[in-house]
């Protein structure tokens, strides 16, 4: 159960004044169950490789297998796909359309073939999820706060109950207590029902928290792909595409410069802190 | 698909035709628009094809990109030649299927009007790729500009103009957008009866028209805080002048006008 991409291009408009190489020759294997961070900097096809994972784009040249089976085979059940890879995308809230938040998230699950009944179960239970309550259902989608409409189109694709979520910046202009909660519930749901969760984000720090393997994409092309300490050690090289790392990374890194005992490839506040206390710690016994 | 629509897409190249003034172009345009519509026979279109093929040429904007446009028109098209071929009364009969009947001026007329729309479109397309959205609107201000005296509104429809043109594009990217984002909810746009796919594009028009509001009020909400408030007073950063190669395509305009009413009065 996985899904794997082989020397997988795609080109905007190609042979036009316009043509654009958004992605050159990715290779990647995404198995299940992990929580992965997608970076790179703007313009560098974090969106375009994502939508070729549940087919919305078709690659130019390669191949994507999904659970081992070639997603651009002839009889190939995309709108299945579709299901068990929820994509929610940047500026989420754009989509919605219904007369009220509860039909709006029901529209997914219905399309799926769910019974009425079934498609409300399953979008009140993912709005509950998003921490939109109850008293908000019958009420029109667009009459809420920017935030709230980001959550209801997360519950949208929630509803689907996909086995693997991709969510392309789904914090881009929320405040940090409405960043946290979002990306808090993701990582429960990635906990607790074991689903993949690709995570495309510009702040290093939230993806230094919450994910296990991060991919890094310059220019079409991927640049690194490894744990989080592994990447973020190479903060110079990402300085040089338009990135960074976070903060405590900078942090530990001048400690370590100045003589202290420190874990250089600390990349969470959490982690930075053992091991500066850890470092005075020995210091203090020395002295 | 939708990406195909060229008609008000600007194709940025280095070319004489880019750099003419557009008020050579917009004039070349209906000029030859006109010359289509006064042709009749077989010369007068072969001049109106080396014309046009030349001025493509001379454009530098790739063949291919000129007739994807045409793709758009082909259900119209096709709509004229089956009407044209079958219901034009004529002299003999050529093909006779039940009560339909081809006949020899039905066949002709039926070339020479799909010839025409062709042209007409190609040619009108070939000047919005040659300009841009700016550029244009300019050229018709400066063209309209005596119909003011007439108390017409020329500069506001000409900005109303500019400004449709520009959000062409913008809303075939939205539409695009949201297509794929409700596709990703399980959404089919290509399946179904008539009426299935007429209620399938609700989920795609609803985000699309807030989206252009949204859109529309940020317009005016910008263009208000930049002071604007009509064409009353308001100078030009780049005025626009003849150069000589601007007189230069007029001469060429009107030669080519010439030439068709030559052929339509001596043939
Ligand atoms: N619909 C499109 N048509 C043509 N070119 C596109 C389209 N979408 C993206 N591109 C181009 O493809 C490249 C990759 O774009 P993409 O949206 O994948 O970047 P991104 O990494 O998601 O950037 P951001 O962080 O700004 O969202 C860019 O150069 C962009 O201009
Ligand atoms: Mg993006």
């Amino acid at each position: 159960m996985s899904i794997v991409l082989e020397h997988v291009s795609y080109t905007y408009s190609p042979e036009t004044a316009y043509e654009i190489h958004a992605l050159k020759d990715v290779n990647l294997e995404i198995p299940d169950g992990q929580f992965i961070g997608l970076i790179g900097h703007t313009g560098s096809g974090k969106s375009t490789l994502v939508q070729h994972l549940n087919g919305l784009v078709r690659a130019t040249s390669g191949h994507i297998y999904f659970n081992g089976e070639d997603i651009y085979a002839k009889d190939y059940d995309m709108r299945r796909l579709r299901g068990k890879v929820g994509l929610v995308f940047q500026y989420p809230e754009h989509q919605l359309f219904e007369v009220d938040v509860l039909s709006d998230v029901c529209f997914g699950p219905k399309n799926q073939g769910l019974s009425p009944e079934e498609a409300k179960e399953r979008a009140r239970e993912a709005l509950r999820m998003v921490g939109i309550s109850e008293e908000y259902e019958k009420q029109s989608p667009f009459e809420l706060s920017g935030g709230q409409k980001r959550r209801v189109a997360i519950a949208g694709v929630l509803a689907m109950e996909p086995e693997v979520l991709i969510l392309d910046e789904p914090t881009a202009g929320l405040d940090p207590k409405g960043r946290d909660e979002i990306l808090d519930e993701i990582s429960y749901l990635h906990k607790e029902r074991g689903i993949t969760v690709i995570l495309v984000s510009h702040s290093m720090e939230d993806v230094a928290k919450y994910v296990e393997r991060i991919i890094v994409m310059n220019q079409g092309e991927v640049l690194h792909d490894g744990a989080p300490r592994e990447v973020f050690r190479h903060y110079k090289e990402l300085e040089s595409v338009g990135l960074a790392a976070p903060q405590v990374t900078y942090i530990v890194h001048t400690l370590k410069d100045k003589g202290f005992d420190v874990d250089g490839d600390a990349t969470t506040i959490e982690e930075a802190k053992e091991t500066i206390l850890e470092a005075f710690r020995k210091k203090g016994r020395k002295l | 698909m939708i990406r195909d629509i060229t008609l008000g897409q600007y194709y940025p190249a280095d070319s004489i035709l880019h750099r003419l003034d557009p008020r050579v172009k917009l004039m070349g345009t209906i000029l030859f628009l006109v010359g289509l519509f006064l042709i009749k026979g077989w010369a007068g279109y072969a001049v109106a094809t080396v014309f046009l093929f030349a001025m493509i040429r001379i454009s530098k904007v790739p063949f291919r990109f000129i007739v994807r446009g045409l793709k758009t028109i082909f259900i119209i098209l096709l709509i004229t030649l089956v009407f044209n071929l079958f219901l034009t009364p004529g002299d003999r009969v050529l093909v006779q299927i039940w009560k339909l009947q081809i006949t020899d001026k039905g066949l002709n007329t039926a070339i020479f009007m799909a010839i025409r729309l062709i042209y007409l479109i190609i040619g009108s397309s070939l000047m919005t790729l040659t300009t841009t959205p700016n550029d244009l609107t300019d050229g018709l201000e400066t063209l309209l500009g005596p119909l003011k005296k007439l108390h017409v509104p020329v500069h506001e429809v000409s900005m109303m103009m500019s400004i449709a043109l520009r959000f062409i594009p913008i809303l075939l990217e939205e539409t695009d957008k949201i297509m794929k984002a409700q596709m990703a909810r399980g959404a089919d746009f290509e399946h179904g009866n008539l009426i299935q796919r007429a209620k399938s594009l609700v989920p795609l028009l609803v985000p699309l028209f807030i989206s252009a509001f949204r859109r529309a009020s940020d317009l005016a909400m910008a263009m208000e805080a930049r002071c604007y408030r009509g064409g009353e007073g308001r100078t030009k950063m780049k005025p626009l002048a003849y150069a000589r190669r601007d007189y230069c395509a007029y001469g060429i305009l009107i030669l080519f006008l010439a030439v068709i009413i030559a052929l339509r009065v001596l043939l």
